[in-house]
């Protein structure tokens, strides 16, 4: 059903994701770190590095998630530039707060900076789970995914070049997007998004009222 | 992965045997032939580089980013209302079935819920977007075979989609339409039965084109057994929509999981073929058009009186939290990982695109093919630039 | 055959005339296909307007696109080869021109009587192979070299019924004259009627649905436009081409379809003569022209239809095609016109 009812509605627990988690649990013993169960609708998994690979093979062949949905990273180092919202209503919106932001990961936590993340689905049983996996600082390589899933490849391809991350057993593993020559990786946090760099965002002037509210912060 | 098709062993040989004729015969080697990124074929600026031999393919690889527009940084310094501005220009084509699914992952991570009206209308423009998306396919995938004419019909006809999407939200391509909580604007006077009309003439265009190409002895040759995908194959490349459906595998986003419009509340069903080949993918293309057309009439007719919009604040913040929704777009699924830190502004989007998966899959599928056929393969597999490039 | 016209004319003159007249015959006809069939009819078809600006109707379009054209910048890539690459489009044009040659449009008015006709018609028509090849090849595009390459292909494997189906009108007629075709099928007789005289097409039906399939397929139109498949190799051998060398080679193409099509007009439909009028009327030196004007323009009708109605066919399909059956349909269509001829 509609998931925006579930917050009527909301099962206190949600049998079919706890087994989904308990199973890969069984599989991968300690490897598995961390599950939530976003009860009714979605489920979180973080595995630990070195079972990555199994891991994928775990969802595929045991639990049936055939289906290659996604697979991607995430920089979770605050921006070292802020929100590039500085326009003063913005500002009035959230009042800058002078303390340094901990680095959060997200539901299922984490202990390093850049985490690969990769959404399997069951095309039999309509169930999606993502897979998490934290990415060591030091090395920043993973073992591939090519191998179980043919999808993998472009989107490896694509967190290379865009995060940084190596993945060890790719089959060709180069620039997707990018030029050859490229420098950097532009979607991780500290890569400045030179537009906002060069010219100021001029913030929120323009924005239409919402139906039945009085517009009266509508800023010039 | 076991399921080769026979053509594609055989190209696997050709391979090796291009590559020993190179090495010690006949002193040949084999063309590399540049496909774009200007050509007629990509729509778009796609570029794939093949190695022919004569005229079979022996290696392809595709070379996207030349339109690369870098949406998931973007997204990270734009409000949460104005990320739709940016991912309408995804999918250029269905571009109101662009903005729902992150609209939908807002709306789980601020847990609320669109009133049924805004629901419904949603539900309509979404199919409208596929219509209008889906009929242009179903003309250009003619083209690309070589047939000029029904491409005129497909932009004749989708004329009336993109009318009848205007006249609600006031753009053609890009509506913008869809907000955290509902919609902008509720629908006009008369547009119910303008609608209703246009969708007769979309049926008119289904038919046309069944008789004109489904029935034709030329297209079925040169689309039966032509890219043949079989299904473990598909799902691991991530294939979606219709050319998953197309590949025997029963599933589909709008029946199966149909989160925050209103498809459970109506009478369809969804098409599949077993054959997993080009004719396949066009025949569950014109199918699903069809389809949608009955979808529409049932949405028309049911439209629940009541507001458009939820109460949601004026200033959006979106909790901590992290969702993702899909929903079944023209393309396939399309899916937005969204990452809130609790801020104005998305802390990561992964924009889950269909294209992007579809076209991964053809260094496998064009090895083997014929130069003709690889025109075929990318028409049948229907992608859009900017739905790879992003 | 052999009847003078009523005027004497010095040799000289007659061969101005023939010239100023083989100009026209081969611009007229393509320019009215050009217009009526590629700019109107198929804009109809495809549910448009079509050039509506230039002229009533549209009818001076052709002439601003020729003024277009010239006005083009005429490129030559860097690694073309020069000679080769400005001479192809003339190679193919004048094959056209000289197809026309044996062509007749009435009793007198021909260009040259030549006793094997259609014979000369067909092998010369064929050497527009060759400046499609060279305009392949000298292009220095890999997209134009397997546009030519195809195109060779093509033309050689269709060549060959085209013949074949000529030759059981060759055979019916027993001769290889056109103008003896043309007297063959006015003074011919179904079952002892002679009406309407005998016009090949309904004794050598199969012949010339062969034909006309086989004719589609030399014009490179399509479902057989693999050589210039513009989805698949951008304009084929033509890529390269801008300005007037593209023109010469649009002219080319239309006119070899007029060429085409006034060969079947002359071997099927009855050619320049009209049922009723006797073959040395005089009348028929102007009458008949026009009478094999309007011949082939049904059957450019035909072409074109095909043309904006079908996908392409892929090239393996094409040559299976030639190869498995319209060679043979072609033979047994020989043999029984061979076998049927004796008999009666």
């Amino acid at each position: 059903m509609s998931s925006t009812e579930v917050t009527e509605t909301a099962p206190a627990s949600d049998e079919r994701r706890d087994a989904l988690v308990a199973r890969l649990g069984e599989e991968l013993g300690d490897a598995l770190i961390a599950g939530h169960v976003d009860a009714g609708r979605d489920v979180w998994v973080r595995v630990a590095t070195a079972a990555w690979e199994d891991a994928g093979r775990v969802a595929r062949d045991v639990l049936g998630l055939r289906y290659f949905g996604f697979l991607s990273a995430i920089d979770w180092l605050p921006s070292p530039y802020g929100r590039s919202l500085d326009a003063a209503i913005d500002l009035e919106a959230e009042p800058a707060s002078g303390e340094v932001e901990q680095m959060e990961q997200g539901v299922t936590g984490g202990e390093t900076r850049f985490q690969v993340f990769a959404r399997l689905h069951s095309v039999t049983e309509h169930i999606g789970l993502t897979l998490k996996v934290d990415v060591p600082n030091d090395t920043l390589a993973l073992a591939t995914w090519t191998r179980l899933f043919g999808g993998a490849n472009w989107h490896e391809r694509e967190v290379f070049e865009m995060f940084g991350i190596s993945f060890e057993g790719h089959p060709s593993l180069r620039k997707l997007y990018l030029p050859g020559d490229f420098e950097g990786h532009p979607l991780r946090k500290d890569f400045p998004l030179l537009s906002r760099m060069v010219k100021p965002w001029p913030g929120i002037v323009d924005v239409e009222g919402m139906p039945g509210v009085a517009d009266d912060e509508g800023g010039e | 992965m076991t399921a080769v098709t026979e053509r594609q062993q055989l190209a696997y040989i050709a391979n090796q045997a291009a590559d020993m004729r190179v090495n010690v015969e006949l002193e040949t080697e084999g063309m590399t032939l540049n496909i774009g990124p200007q050509h007629p074929a990509t729509h778009g600026t796609l570029r794939i580089i093949v190695k022919l031999d004569g005229e079979q393919v022996v290696a392809a690889d595709p070379v996207p980013g030349y339109m690369h527009r870098g949406y998931e940084k973007l997204a990270e310094v734009r409000t949460y209302p104005q990320v739709t501005t940016l991912v309408n220009r995804i999918d250029w084509l269905g571009s109101f079935a662009n903005e729902v699914p992150f609209i939908l992952a807002a709306e789980r991570l601020m847990e609320v819920e669109a009133p049924p009206r805004a629901q419904w209308i949603r539900t309509i423009l979404f199919e409208l977007s596929r219509i209008g998306n889906i009929a242009l396919f179903l003309g250009d995938m003619a083209v690309q075979l070589g047939a000029v004419t029904p491409v005129f019909y497909a932009f004749r006809d989708r004329e009336y989609v993109l009318n009848q999407i205007e006249a609600i939200t006031g753009g053609r391509f890009h509506p913008n339409f869809d907000r955290i909580g509902g919609l902008k604007d509720d629908i006009p006077k008369g547009w119910v039965a303008e609608t209703k009309g246009v969708l007769t003439k979309m049926r008119a265009f289904c038919d046309e084109l069944d008789e004109l190409l489904v029935g034709n002895e030329i297209f079925t040759a040169r689309t039966r057994g032509v890219g043949v995908i079989p299904p473990e194959v598909g799902l691991s490349y991530g294939l979606s929509g219709a050319n998953l459906r197309a590949s025997g595998i029963d599933w589909d986003h709008r029946r199966d999981s149909p989160c925050g419009l209103v498809y459970d509340k109506l009478d369809w069903k969804v098409w599949t073929h077993p054959d997993g080949d080009s004719f396949a993918r066009y025949w569950v293309r014109l199918q699903e058009t069809r389809e949608a057309i009955l979808m529409l009439e049932q949405l028309l007719d049911g439209i629940p009186s009541g507001p458009i919009m939820a109460k949601v604040p004026r200033i959006i913040k979106v909790p901590a939290g992290e969702a993702y929704v899909a929903t079944e777009n023209p393309l396939g699924e399309m899916g937005y990982y969204v990452v809130s830190k609790g801020d104005l502004v998305p802390f990561r989007v992964k924009i889950r695109s269909a294209s992007f998966n579809n076209i991964s899959i053809v260094p496998w599928v064009l090895r083997g093919v014929y130069v003709p056929d690889v025109i075929t393969i990318l028409a049948s597999l229907y992608f859009i630039l900017g739905d790879i490039d992003r | 055959m052999t009847t003078q016209l009523a005027v004497e004319l010095a040799y000289w003159q007659q061969s101005i005339l023939r010239s100023v007249g083989v100009i026209a015959a081969v611009l007229l006809p393509a320019g009215t296909i050009v217009y009526l069939f590629l700019f109107k009819m198929m804009s109809f078809m495809q549910s448009r307007l079509g050039p509506n600006e230039a002229g009533p109707y549209g009818s001076m379009q052709l002439l601003a696109e020729v003024g277009k054209f010239l006005q083009k910048e005429d490129l030559i890539p860097d690694g073309a080869d020069r000679r080769v690459f400005t001479w192809a489009p003339i190679v193919v044009v004048a094959s056209t021109f000289v197809t026309y040659v044996v062509v007749p449009f009435g009793p007198d008015a021909w260009f040259a009587q030549i006793p094997t006709g259609i014979y000369f018609a067909l092998a010369v028509s064929s050497l527009s192979v060759i400046g499609v090849l060279m305009a392949g090849w000298s292009s220095a595009n890999k997209y134009s070299l397997m546009g030519g390459l195809r195109a060779a292909g093509q033309l050689i494997a269709y060549e060959l019924p085209l013949v074949l189906a000529a030759l059981g009108v060759v055979i019916q007629a027993g001769t290889m004259d056109m103008q003896g075709i043309v007297a063959a099928q006015r003074t011919g007789e179904i079952f002892g009627f002679g009406g309407i005289g005998n016009p090949f097409i309904l004794t050598q039906f199969v012949g010339f649905m062969i034909f006309l399939i086989a004719m589609q397929a030399e014009l490179t139109q399509p479902p057989f436009d693999m050589p210039v498949a513009e989805s698949e190799l951008v304009a084929g051998y033509m890529t390269e081409y801008s300005g007037f060398r593209f023109l010469l080679f649009f002219i080319g193409e239309y006119a070899t379809a007029g060429a085409f099509s006034a060969i079947a007009a002359t071997l099927f439909l009855g050619g320049w003569a009209l049922p009723g009028l006797d073959l040395d009327n005089n009348l028929m030196n102007v009458l008949g022209p026009v009478v094999l004007l309007v011949k082939i323009l049904l059957i450019m009708f035909l072409v074109m239809w095909f043309r904006v109605t079908y996908p392409r066919f892929r090239e393996d399909q094409l040559q299976i095609f030639a190869w498995k059956y319209l060679i043979p349909l072609s033979l047994v269509n020989i043999t029984a016109t061979a076998v049927l001829k004796v008999v009666f």
